[in-house]
């Protein structure tokens, strides 16, 4: 009887997580599908899901007009860089703050967690004549660094979580063998939190793939990546809603790929410390 | 000896060619007709060997903030820009645009449709090239006016389309005698009820800066417009700006659609639109008051003040600008692709008369139509379907969301008024008008 009401609540809650994935999922199959379609399918008042006339003229059309393989690669080297810079300052940032705590860590995680809440357009103008003033519109290494900037207060929120369940005593029995600070970080701290440091390193790799409002402003033809590909295909005036589904299932098809291959590492960076 | 010479000279004057290359960045939107710009520009870059082409490509929303930032601050990420013109006079006199005056001899600036120049032009000098140019117009289902046993005549009154539209309704077969924009915002709901509002007589501000909603004139503007649409219009009008009336329209849901100029060469495109043979062509409406409810915009080409390249910027404006172009794009495309509204000499040529059967509308439209004079009653400001001052953005889509409202029931037109007569004076007194 008891196992009868497991399975069966076992069922319902397969079910239900199904449902929510389909729901979650249908607005990018539909896109995908959308891009198989002429412009008249695409516009058409009694859309069909499979039963069309399936073509690849959309992809044709994109790849012929934009340098795809160029805003790809731009993408990589913003998203990739400016997540690995922030590595590099999150790391020994979020050590000092788990480890070497005073009673100003809380407030000064609360501060680098409220920048967040900042919107973006208000610091458009200063941002953007500082970038113009030190040559670094419309290039890689500024995207590198807004990006790097942008994602910093999540990336030291996440290490902080992970390095704070790393007991205190494995720390103090390396100082104790004579470990200096960095042989502690590189040697002990990194090893043990390598999961978490992973899934960070992935989630800001996505954050700053999707990111759209500096990626637009910040850029024009030489290191704009796919975020302002797909907003080329957007127009007020003409259907172009095929082309315009081509151009995003080009753009969101690498990172997809990435997270269904490190989901396990996400799903277990994002819940680390969630039950205790 | 000397073919050796000749291959080594060759490959001196290629180097030297690209060293000296200019290489200039266009910021556009992502409309068909500049598409076709960017397949075409090959033809420019043979011409001009020495200057090379970047595209900045994006929707016009998106593109409209980019610019507008980096002409403020002197970014100087874009030598050409495609900007509207709404802008073009605000940044003229604000010093952000370079005069337009190495166009060259061929040129023939005088073939520019004078209402499109002349929003271009301030104290005297051209800031912007008009790339193409668009009114607004009556398309309608000639098979469905027919079978209604009515017939739309060049000059319709507003009484005619709401009379039209009612018996064009079939709601049962899902089609619907009007498609009008009601999606929110200053270049949306606002163009078409702002238009309509000139031919009802009403205005946006008096001599004096001081807002109009409350006039009997807006009432009766914004009354006809809810009940037009509430009668004979398709659900979620709310939600509809030109791209999803076009879409409506085409799968032949509309029996009436008053909206841009440059739709008439997507509706009667065989290619993508299902009516493309049952579509007529007639001015936009009026009320027998002298103005008609036609709006004028042209998307147009200049060359920001921040550019160091402003001469090979202005070489490229001229030859997308120019009768040469239009010739080329006749050629590779057809006639009916050429960009419309900008040239007179293009309305006196009858093969592209003949391939598109809304340009004398176009041309009327276009003719008709006094941004210096675009109301009943005397205004202080410029612009039809906007009022060319820098807050009109930020007021117009203010009021947009007060229409939209209106129409989706959640206030009544007097409120809807109201509310808009009362953040637009909060609005203009906060920028202090009347401006000494």
């Amino acid at each position: 009887m008891a196992i009868n009401k497991s399975n069966k609540s076992k069922f319902i809650y397969t079910i239900l997580a199904w449902g929510i994935s389909g729901l979650i999922f249908f607005p990018i199959l539909w896109t995908i599908l959308t891009s198989f379609k002429t412009e008249a399918e695409a516009i058409s008042a009694s859309p069909s899901l499979l039963m069309f006339d399936w073509t690849l003229e959309n992809y044709r059309d994109v790849l012929a007009r934009s340098p795809y393989f160029d805003h790809f690669w731009n993408s990589v080297v913003i998203s990739l860089g400016s997540s690995l810079l922030g590595l590099l300052i999150a790391i020994p940032a979020a050590w000092s703050m788990a480890f070497v705590q005073n009673k100003r860590t809380k407030n000064l995680l609360m501060w680098m967690l409220s920048t967040k809440m900042l919107p973006p357009v208000g610091v458009l103008i200063p941002i953007y004549m500082l970038f113009r003033d030190f040559d670094l519109l419309d290039t890689k290494i500024g995207l590198v660094i807004v990006m790097t900037l942008i994602n910093l207060p999540i990336m030291v929120w996440m290490l902080y979580t992970y390095f704070r369940e790393i007991p205190n005593e494995i720390l103090e029995a390396s100082r104790m063998d004579g470990a200096n600070i960095i042989d502690e970080i590189f040697h002990v701290l990194l090893p043990i939190a390598l999961p978490g440091i992973a899934s960070t390193l992935l989630l800001n790799v996505i954050l700053a793939w999707n990111e759209a409002f500096w990626s637009l402003i910040l850029t024009a033809a030489n290191a704009a990546p796919l975020t302002a590909f797909i907003a080329s295909y957007s127009s007020p005036e003409g259907l172009f809603y095929a082309k315009l589904s081509a151009a995003s299932a080009m753009a969101i098809v690498p990172i997809l790929i990435l997270g269904w291959f490190s989901q396990k590492q996400l799903v277990r960076g994002l819940s680390f410390g969630a039950v205790k | 000896m000397s073919m050796k010479l000749s291959a080594v000279a060759g490959c001196a004057l290629l180097f030297s060619t690209s060293l000296l290359a200019e290489t200039i960045t266009i910021a556009t939107v992502n409309n068909g007709d500049m598409i076709t710009m960017q397949e075409l520009s090959s033809d420019f870059t043979a011409k001009n060997p020495d200057i090379t082409l970047k595209w900045v490509t994006l929707e016009e929303n998106i593109l409209r903030q980019r610019v507008t930032t980096d002409v403020a601050t002197r970014g100087g990420q874009y030598d050409v820009m495609t900007i509207g013109t709404y802008e073009v006079p605000i940044w003229g006199k604000q010093g952000w645009l370079t005069e337009l005056d190495k166009l060259g001899e061929n040129y023939d600036l005088d073939d520019l449709l004078p209402a499109i120049r002349s929003g271009l032009t301030v104290d005297n000098k051209l800031f912007a090239a008009p790339f193409y140019g668009e009114s607004s117009m009556v398309m309608y289902r000639k098979d469905l006016m027919q079978k209604a046993g009515l017939e739309m005549p060049t000059k319709p009154s507003w009484d005619f389309i709401r009379q039209a539209a009612k018996a064009m309704t079939d709601k049962e077969a899902g089609v619907y005698g009007i498609c009008l924009r009601g999606k929110a915002g200053w270049g949306e709901n606002v163009a078409l009820i702002t238009s309509m509002s000139n031919s009802f007589g009403a205005r946006w501000f008096d001599e004096n800066w001081q807002p109009q909603f409350d006039s009997k004139e807006w009432q009766a503007t914004l009354q006809y417009y809810v009940e037009l649409l509430e009668e004979s219009g398709p659900p979620g009008s709310s939600a509809n700006g030109f791209n999803e009336n076009l879409a409506l329209f085409q799968t032949g849901k509309c029996g009436i659609w008053i909206d841009a100029t440059v739709a008439g060469a997507f509706v009667t495109n065989v290619k993508d639109s299902e009516v493309a043979d049952k579509v007529g062509f007639a001015l936009a409406p009026d009320n027998g008051l002298g103005k008609r409810g036609n709006w004028l915009w042209a998307w147009t080409l200049a060359v920001p003040k921040s550019s160091t390249k402003s001469d090979a910027a202005m070489k490229f404006i001229s030859w997308a600008t120019s009768k040469e172009y239009s010739a080329l794009v006749a050629e590779k495309k057809g006639w009916a692709k050429v960009p419309p509204g900008t040239r007179a000499s293009l309305y006196d040529n009858p093969e592209y008369i003949k391939a598109a059967p809304f340009a004398q509308i176009t041309l009327e439209s276009i003719q008709s139509a006094d941004p210096i004079n675009p109301t009943v009653k005397p205004v202080p400001y410029v612009g039809i379907q906007f009022v060319a001052i820098p807050e009109f953005q930020g007021i117009g889509t203010a009021v947009g969301q007060q229409f939209s409202a209106a129409l989706t029931g959640q206030l009544t037109v007097k409120q809807a008024l109201e509310s808009s007569q009362r953040l637009v004076e909060r609005a203009m007194k906060k920028a202090r008008y009347p401006k000494k």
